[in-house]
């Protein structure tokens, strides 16, 4: 049994049959991790003490009869996400040294289902962008083609999970920074709905938008993963109190009567062609399975490009003030305060920068009207696109990034070009939808391309299993990229 | 719209960011590039559409104001609040003076 190709569910059961042990199976990540990562850069940090300490105790617990969810599994964790005594960059400068003194809420969750922690991965700086070059330390690569990006922001929980450096992995998705890298990595990918998941310990990026949502190689492997770390957190204000329903148990496989949403304008001059065709074809399994098929119409959906690139701006604007050089990072000690604060502060990188300045600029005086409170206004519009649609269908079904994955540099100084990456993601994060991505092809060259399903408010299980009774009529899932060479 | 270089460096002040020339020149052109994008945005009629204040809303998930019981909780630790501190002194964080003397 080569460890590298089970997935998390084949996994558990290999660990409850005691086929293998925690330990076992992590000393293997981590070895596949020091032979693969130096070509790879999925991680910013291996905690591969702490991980071997919790795969012993893991074991431990199941020889004691013990069996949660994840008991024994080795996962990554994207490095936007607190972890107590272990460093948490967000993939900027401004925090290299920073070590949060608790745990996320997730992670927590992560750990009380006996996950084993791997390690944190790549991130563009503060999930600021959709290929993980505005990471602060490193670009990751694609494990289908190392020339090219492996998505963002979440690309190094994407491409690890993809490579067989983890089993599953957490993002988080503000504009599309889960189901992106999934759709250009091969997997399945989901944000939860908006206040699913507990930002507690999640570094702040936007907080009208961010969400924390998972990866896994399949349906049911994401599921597990998202059953585990959504509910209810009372220490955050947005964290719904709401019951989660049991995801897993509802992959049927059935979607007979599915009333299954094609929104027009999600077939567009730009989107590649084979991409198109790889999710027309997608639609048309869905209506084989007995899913009903119904064109449907989100008329705003090209302004959702400009409407979050003025509120997440913003937002962050607002958010990264914090970073002062007072409580946490180093301090660029200036002439007075100001001028320290100003010094501190260009350790962000571009794109941060970028993005602070336009978000400051939307929020001045004299032109929030124009851009900011414009933009709340067509954020209803998109909303109400979406709801008037999901009166007419359970699920909407699109593509998920309008090409596959694209080569290093290519979009890397033109930010237009890269926030196109996003455009059919984005929409949700704007409305109070749920979706996910689910591989649904390849293109010429080899490189993944992504199904994305789309929800009403809360309805995860119905869009998982939507996602599952695809897969189980498809073999994608089962293609796997190879290892790197060495060289 | 295009910003001009005064423009970008009072934004980048407002930001408290401290910009080298070449970037201020750079910035100048990839945020105006940005904001004409945004413009978009003004092909619609608005009247009477209500902004998205709130991220979620509507009667299957209603968010308004979160109050809990005033219940007095461990905080954490000043030992782990001043650990990732450049300078503390006298368990505060030591910023530079603001006010003149």
């Amino acid at each position: 049994m080569d460890p590298a190709l089970l997935t998390l569910t084949e996994l558990r059961a290999a660990l409850r049959r005691g086929d293998t042990t925690s330990l076992a199976v992590t000393q293997a990540m981590l070895d596949r991790i020091v032979a693969y990562d130096n070509d790879l850069f999925c991680y910013l940090t291996v905690t591969d003490e702490a991980a071997l300490e919790a795969a012993a105790a893991a074991d431990r617990r199941r020889a004691a009869g013990e069996d949660t969810p994840l008991l024994g599994i080795p996962v990554a964790v994207k490095d936007i996400i607190c972890t107590a005594g272990v460093r948490t960059t967000a993939g900027s400068k401004i925090l290299e040294d920073f070590i949060p003194p608790y745990n996320a809420f997730v992670i927590d969750k992560l750990t009380a289902a006996g996950a084993v922690i791997l390690g944190k991965t790549n991130t563009d700086e503060f999930a600021m962008g959709s290929s993980t070059e505005n990471s602060a330390y490193v670009t990751t690569r694609n494990p289908w083609d190392t020339s090219r990006v492996p998505g963002g922001s979440s690309g190094g929980s994407a491409a690890a999970v993809a490579a067989g450096l983890a089993y599953g992995a957490l993002g988080t998705d503000t504009g599309g920074s889960v189901r992106q890298p999934a759709s250009f990595c091969g997997l399945v990918g989901l944000r939860p709905t908006y206040g699913r998941m507990s930002r507690w310990g999640v570094i702040a990026f936007a907080s009208s938008l961010d969400q924390v949502g998972t990866f896994g190689r399949t349906v049911t492997d994401c599921a597990t993963l998202f059953q585990v770390t959504a509910g209810y957190d009372p220490r955050d204000s947005t964290s719904l109190d709401v019951a989660v329903p049991d995801c897993v148990a509802a992959l049927t496989g059935d979607i007979r009567g599915l009333r299954v949403g094609v929104p027009r304008e999600y077939f567009i001059e730009g989107i590649e062609p084979e991409v198109e065709s790889a999710v027309r074809a997608a639609i048309d399994q869905l209506a084989a399975l007995g899913a009903e098929i119904v064109e449907v119409s989100l008329p705003h959906t090209q302004y959702g490009l400009p409407v979050y690139y003025l509120i997440a701006p913003a937002e962050a604007s607002a958010n990264l003030a914090r970073y002062d050089g007072s409580r946490f990072g180093p301090r660029a000690r200036g002439e007075d305060m100001i001028d320290t604060v100003e010094r501190t502060r260009a350790l962000f990188g571009p794109e941060v920068k970028r993005r602070v300045m336009l978000g400051t600029y939307a929020l001045s005086a004299g032109y929030y009207d124009e851009y900011y409170g414009r933009a709340l206004k067509v954020r209803t519009l998109i909303r109400r696109d979406f709801q008037a649609a999901f009166a007419q269908v359970d699920v909407i079904a699109a593509p998920t990034s309008p090409t596959t994955a694209f080569a290093i540099g290519e979009r890397a100084d033109d930010p237009l070009s890269m926030y196109l990456a996003d455009i059919f993601t984005l929409p949700l994060n704007l409305s109070t939808a749920c979706g996910l991505s689910v591989p649904c092809g390849f293109d010429s060259r080899g490189l993944p391309i992504g199904l994305q399903l789309v929800g009403d408010t809360l309805q995860e299980a119905r869009i998982l299993n939507a996602a599952y009774a695809y897969e189980q009529a498809t073999e994608w899932h089962r293609r796997r990229p190879p290892d790197p060479i060495k060289t | 719209m295009s910003l001009t270089r005064e423009e970008v460096a009072k934004i980048a002040h407002l930001a408290r960011l401290a910009l080298t020339p070449e970037e201020l020149e750079h910035y100048q052109d990839q945020l105006s590039a940005v904001l004409d994008y945004a413009a978009h945005l003004n092909e619609l009629d608005l009247a009477g559409v209500e902004p998205s204040l709130h991220a979620i809303g509507g009667a299957s998930a209603p968010r308004q104001n979160v109050m809990r019981e005033d219940v007095i909780t461990p905080s954490l630790p000043l030992e782990d609040v001043l650990f990732n501190a450049a300078e503390t002194d006298q368990d505060q964080f030591l910023i530079q003076s603001v006010l003149d003397e």
